[in-house]
């Protein structure tokens, strides 16, 4: 409702009256209309009272009218009734006093003959959040969820969440949240049965971090009969509660694969509603039930895919632009399932930019040998547009398809071409990308070389453009005939120079060049060292100086630390971790997908949901053990402990992969598989990471126990295993790059796990697909009965391994991490 | 669930602001006005439908240049919240007739007590205009329409917010007719928008109709209606790639890729005899959604050639071609087309003879506009337009211009030859003799072409 009093603002324009006078003027008038009976008083009763709502919404506080507008509402007028609980319900909870003025006359209504004045009093009655007067609701309530008429069940259902949210307490004590289950398995009107599910689902929630029965009810109403209800009454429900309920039937475990197939087959024909709401919740649903049978999953893909996209093309544009994002997630985890589709990712010249950046990231993710050729033809069609941002991404999208294409010959004459257009813009984002495009195919150096020594550096003012250029400088030297000479321009102009990171690139592209060309060179080396060290920013001096006593020792060692032969790079790093895009797939149909970050990242903790399960355990199939019980898994805040770690954090740790100081593999080359940095007492600080600090070496005074021996024949039951996964904090989290060997064994399954037990490390539950796999592996130490917990992601094509080890003793989870590490590193050797 | 919901005038004053859950801080509106209208992120400047500030999540949908506004801090479904704008937006138009700034704040208290209905303490109720039509009790206050066209079939057809034809119809479905008696309406249109991708040789690249049947009811007693469509309609486009053009010319059956349907329709005998029968709740929905890429035969062919004239100069050629029958005419044609961003002076040359042609060159946008009032079928018309420029062109000045994309609204035709073949209303009694505001077969028509390469 209207803002009030503390947000009174001035008024913005002259047509909106300050307030004051007007006022005083109207609590008059009430006044005088207060005791009267004359006829039409009604009338001007509701002329003033919609003056002080008018104010009321404009923002000028009314709350003085209060008894004034409570002496007036002794009225049958419903219209005028209903104006006054809208005005009461707003300022109640600041003037607790006068509102217990107001109860009297809402308890008279809550028994009036007319259904629509009960409900409409109760609704009041539980919206003035005061909590000293809850004790007047209970009774009201009560009667009110067992009153004949559904309208007024449907309020008072509503009327209980609220009663809950002012006296939690109160709620319990009378037992109200048993009534609603009884009223939601048994009443008749869907939209009373879809209301008690939303405020159980809320109050269990809240109450199942004291409560265990709270918690056994919250799963309770994942049990079948339950999800078998509310599905056999799918089609009584409205729209929205069909949302609602779907939502819940998302999070349940099939017993088998018929029951899978059963409520497919019932839900089919939501996937054809006009509500994008229960088609995207639909989907969540068909998702979820089938991402263990792998070719049903993608049958799914290929059903869900034409309703998708006629809602991308339906209702406004808003509306399609967060149907969008969900379409973007599946092609982004599936692109081989739509690349027949990419015309349907064309840019139309209306759309919005986030549309468009949508489209082009599809379009790039969907290419391959067959289409590339035409979706390459469009993009540039782009890049010629007169939307700068979009003409940009094009040009990146371009660099993006030819960077994972393997026939790559007509793309580099095209990011040749862009070249040649001479727009600034256009020729700094190709200038990196062809930067890119040598680190990957040293093999077009020379077509690239010759286009890119035509460029007039001074034409190039982007630093990342000017820094890729400089690289190419220094890289191709021997190729370019005027290298010494551009190079030295830019010393020259050093001082002129506002980015560290182009500074960077150029002292070490002057030594590259050096080393190649010493006569033509020797000048312009000895001034950028000189302007290095004079240098104010610390990285710029440190690197001058550096290089300045390599030289010094000698030059065939500088020349193997500025100048080693390179390898071509074969996989750029994915900017975001599988993880975290499970994690937003899992999230399906929330904004973690419009965000494109997983709800943790925006929300707090409170705020989660009421069932924001991690899928954590939930998803694994493969299990060692008997795995049915792991999948039955329901797990809250079994990684909310990880979720702890701010936005902030990670920011701060996405920093140094580009800051550009790793020189010969410029920006992202590095390691852009942000980690998460352990959280655990040892390493609360962000900054242990950044320096490059191991974890044990960072803070950890004690020292460490010297060996660690396990239990070969340890046991954890699966149930026991999950208590314990939700209970313990992360003692240790890290980034394991894997041998060759290893990976290569990774492709019989159970070698890893026979490999483990070797070490006596067992394994609980497995499971992903190629290039994902996913292990939780137990282990116990010899003599007591302390437990470790892990759970290790490999990435079989980038062989990266991330670790996160949980422990019942943290002091020793460093050394069983070394542990776990020296196992996981003879996998596969003999 | 929401938190607030609001109105949001384009200045930013608060027309219309609900706390459900107060659990968001009042000053919301303002936070979000100014988010929005200083937007800066990602180098664009308009925001996004959905963001997020310290927290709390905003949604807003623009409707007639207000902005309907939620706020959460759960994470909730982004679809369903955005879809509940616009319903609420649909409702409110429902009751109020028209829906701008203006009739909102006339009628606050009626849109109050729609707010409280349609959400309770954040979870949405019901937005079924027909099922609130016992919960509201205010009057609406009709804002003057005299400024509107007249009602009629012919008002149909007038220019009005994309896909919303039916705006044209400004009665709140519980105000009464001035004469007393409730007068039995019932409205049908259908709407496409047609996207043309023509290569520079004339071929067509890619071409989709995103099309909508779309119903306005004023029908007391809830009659059910069976709504008839072509009998050669089918659904989806089997094995074959969707745009696979060669097999389906000259079969004459319209093919739809995909559709979806309000929930009140019953496809009972759809598969049968191509009839939808419905229970219409009043107020404007939409029946069905469908898209089609079938090759179909755009109403219009669009050529456009750019040619250098000097260092500092060109020529733009447009030329308009109707392809319908003589007998059809297309009303309110708007052609535009992005400049190259450096061009400074642009003079018009239109053809001898023209009446009712604008043309205009919009300074801030760099394009070029050329309105038409009126292009009879199978006429061609052209504009000649010079161009100067600040700065020389490098290269190709085609790829710096265009697209070309054309609105306009063609009665009595529609590209997708998708039709409602009858309207049939089950009757109560013989004196209920509603209107029928549709001819059979009829159609609005909002249409848009996009040329993605001049002619070269």
């Amino acid at each position: 409702m209207a803002p009030p009093a503390q947000s009174q603002r001035p008024s913005p324009s002259p047509s909106q009256p300050s307030g004051k006078g007007e006022v005083s003027d109207l609590k008059m008038q009430l006044r005088q209309l207060a005791g009267s009976r004359a006829p039409g008083t009604d009338d001007s009763k509701r002329d003033l009272y919609k003056k002080v709502i008018s104010y009321m919404t404009i923002g000028i506080d009314v709350s003085s009218l209060f008894s004034e507008m409570v002496m007036c509402s002794a009225t049958s007028d419903i219209v005028l009734k209903k104006m006054c609980y809208l005005y009461v319900g707003n300022y109640a909870k600041g003037n607790p006093d006068i509102a217990l003025l107001t109860i009297n006359f809402l308890q008279k209504d809550c028994k009036d003959e007319d259904p629509m004045i009960r409900g409409l009093a109760l609704r009041s009655l539980c919206s003035l959040r005061v909590a000293n007067l809850v004790e007047y609701l209970v009774g009201p309530l009560g009667l009110g969820l067992k009153d004949g008429s559904s309208y007024v069940r449907m309020v008072a259902t509503m009327g209980v969440l609220k009663l809950y949210h002012i006296s939690a307490a109160t709620c319990i004590d009378a037992d109200f949240p048993a009534m609603l289950k009884h009223l939601m398995l048994n009443d008749p009107d869907a939209q009373v049965v879809a209301n008690c599910l939303s405020a159980l689902q809320e109050i269990w929630s809240l109450e199942a971090s004291q409560s265990e029965e709270a918690s056994r009810e919250r799963e309770a109403l994942l049990s079948k009969p339950v999800i078998y209800y509310f599905l056999n009454r799918m089609k009584e429900f409205s729209e929205w509660a069909q949302c609602l309920v779907l939502e819940l039937v998302a999070k349940y475990v099939p017993s088998d694969s018929n029951e899978i197939f059963d409520m497919m087959n019932l839900l089919e024909d939501r996937l054809q509603h006009a509500n994008g709401a229960v088609v995207l919740a639909t989907i969540k649903l068909f998702l979820q039930l089938t991402l263990s049978m792998t070719d049903v999953h993608q049958q799914v893909y290929e059903r869900i895919k034409a309703p998708l996209l006629t809602l991308v093309s339906s209702g406004s544009p808003e509306q399609s632009y967060a149907v969008l994002s969900h379409l973007h997630l599946l092609v982004m985890r599936a692109p081989m399932l739509f690349s027949s589709d990419y015309k349907h990712f064309y840019c139309q010249y209306n759309e919005s930019f986030y549309v468009k950046k949508l489209k082009l990231e599809m379009l790039t993710a969907v290419a391959n040998e067959s289409n590339t050729y035409e979706i390459v033809t469009e993009l540039c069609e782009y890049a010629a547009n007169v939307d700068i941002p979009i003409a940009r991404e094009s040009i990146r999208a371009v660099g993006k398809i030819a960077l994972q294409q393997y026939d790559v010959n007509a793309i580099v004459d095209r990011l040749l071409q862009f070249l040649e257009m001479e727009k600034d813009y256009v020729t700094a984002e190709t200038l990196v990308l062809v930067k890119d495009l040598l680190r990957k195919y040293p093999q077009w150096s020379h077509d690239c070389i010759a286009v890119v020594g035509n460029i007039s550096s001074k034409n190039v003012q982007e630093p990342k453009a000017k820094a890729a250029l400089i690289w190419m400088l220094g890289e191709y030297a021997q190729e370019m005939q005027d290298a010494p000479y551009v190079l030295e321009t830019l010393i020259d102009n050093w001082d002129d120079e506002n980015s560290a990171e182009v500074r960077l690139h150029l002292l070490t592209a002057v030594m590259k060049c050096f080393l190649r060309r010493p006569p033509e060179t020797q000048k312009a080396l000895g001034a950028a060292l000189a302007a290095g060290l004079a240098d104010f920013h610390q990285d710029v001096h440190d690197r001058a100086l550096f290089y300045y006593r390599l030289l010094q020792h000698s030059v065939s060692v500088a020349e193997n630390v500025v100048n080693p032969p390179k390898q071509a790079v074969s996989v750029f790093a994915d900017t975001q971790s599988s993880e975290i895009k499970d994690r937003i797939f899992d999230e399906f149909n929330s904004l973690s997908v419009v965000y494109q970050k997983p709800s943790y990242m925006f929300t707090d903790k409170e705020h989660r949901g009421a069932f924001s399960f991690s899928e954590e355990l939930g998803n694994l199939s493969i299990g060692v053990e008997d795995s049915s019980n792991v999948v039955s898994a329901q797990i809250v805040d079994a990684s909310d402990n990880d979720l702890l770690l701010s936005t902030s954090e990670k920011e701060e740790n996405r920093g140094p992969s580009s800051n550009g100081s790793a020189y010969s593999a410029p920006s992202y080359g590095a390691s852009s598989n942000h980690q998460f940095p352990a959280h655990s007492p040892q390493s609360s600080l962000a900054i242990d990471d950044l320096l490059g600090l191991g974890l044990a070496i960072s803070s950890n005074p004690e020292p460490l126990p010297p060996s660690l021996t396990l239990n070969p024949r340890a046991v954890l039951d699966p149930s026991a295993f999950q208590q314990k996964w939700r209970q313990l904090p992360i003692s240790v989290s890290q980034d394991y790059t894997m041998n060759p060997h290893g990976v290569a064994a990774l492709t019989t399954p159970q070698s890893l796990l026979r490999h483990m037990q070797g070490h006596s490390i067992h394994c609980i539950a497995s499971g992903g697909q190629a290039p994902n796999f996913k292990y939780f592996f137990f282990a116990q130490k010899a003599e007591e009965s302390s437990t470790f917990l892990v759970e290790c992601v490999i990435n079989s094509s980038s062989c990266k391994a991330q670790l996160k080890i949980k422990a019942d003793d943290e002091s020793t989870s460093q050394a069983f991490s070394d542990l776990f590490q020296s196992a996981l590193s003879t996998l596969g050797t003999p | 669930m929401i938190s607030q919901f609001f109105v949001l005038s384009q200045r930013g004053d608060n027309i219309v602001f609900r706390d459900y859950r107060g659990d968001v801080q009042k000053g919301s509106a303002e936070i979000f006005f100014r988010k929005v209208k200083f937007w800066k992120e990602d180098g664009e400047e308009e925001a996004p439908p959905v963001f997020n500030v310290d927290g709390v999540n905003y949604f807003h949908v623009k409707v007639v240049g207000l902005l309907f506004v939620a706020t959460t801090r759960t994470n909730v479904s982004p679809s369903l919240v955005l879809e509940l704008l616009q319903r609420i937006a649909r409702v409110v138009k429902d009751y109020l007739g028209v829906l701008n700034e203006d009739s909102i704040r006339k009628n606050f208290v009626l849109v109050y007590e729609l707010l409280d209905e349609v959400v309770d303490f954040g979870y949405v109720q019901t937005t079924s205009t027909e099922v609130l039509k016992s919960f509201i009790f205010n009057e609406p206050i009709v804002v003057d329409v005299a400024r509107l066209p007249a009602l009629g079939p012919a008002g149909l057809f007038m220019q009005g917010t994309k896909r919303m034809p039916g705006t044209a119809v400004t009665k709140s479905v519980v105000a009464n007719e001035p004469a007393g008696r409730k007068r039995e309406e019932i409205f049908v249109d259908i709407i496409e928008k047609i996207s043309v991708t023509f290569s520079s040789s004339g071929y067509i690249l890619t071409s989709e109709i995103d099309g909508t049947i779309q119903m306005k009811s004023y029908l007391s007693g809830n009659p059910e209606i069976r709504l008839a469509l072509n009998d050669d309609l089918s659904i989806g486009r089997g094995g074959r790639s969707i745009y696979d053009y060669s097999g389906s010319s000259g079969s004459g059956a319209v093919i739809l890729d995909d559709c979806n349907f309000h929930e009140s329709v019953h496809l009972d005998s759809f598969d049968v005899d191509r009839t939808l029968s419905l229970v219409p709740p009043d107020g404007e929905f939409p029946v069905m959604n469908y898209r089609i890429t079938q090759e179909f035969k755009p109403p219009f062919r669009i050529n456009a050639l750019i040619e250098e004239a000097g260092p500092l100069k060109a020529e733009v050629i447009l030329k308009v071609r109707a392809e319908y029958a003589s007998s059809i005419n297309a009303n309110t044609i708007l052609v535009q087309m992005p400049l190259p961003t450096y061009t400074t002076r642009v003079s018009f040359e239109l053809e001898p003879g023209a009446v009712g042609q604008v043309t205009d060159f919009k300074e801030s946008n760099k394009r070029l506009e050329w309105g038409l009032k009126k292009i009879v079928g199978g006429s061609e018309h052209t504009l000649r337009a010079k161009l100067t420029f600040s700065q020389e062109s490098h290269g190709n000045i085609t790829k710096e211009a265009g697209p070309v994309s054309m609105n306009f609204t063609i009665p009595m035709y529609n590209a997708s030859r998708l039709q409602v073949k009858y309207l049939q209303i089950a009757k109560k009694s013989k004196t209920y003799n509603p209107y029928r505001w549709f001819t059979f077969g009829d159609s609005g028509n909002e249409a848009q072409l996009a040329l993605a390469s001049p002619a070269t």
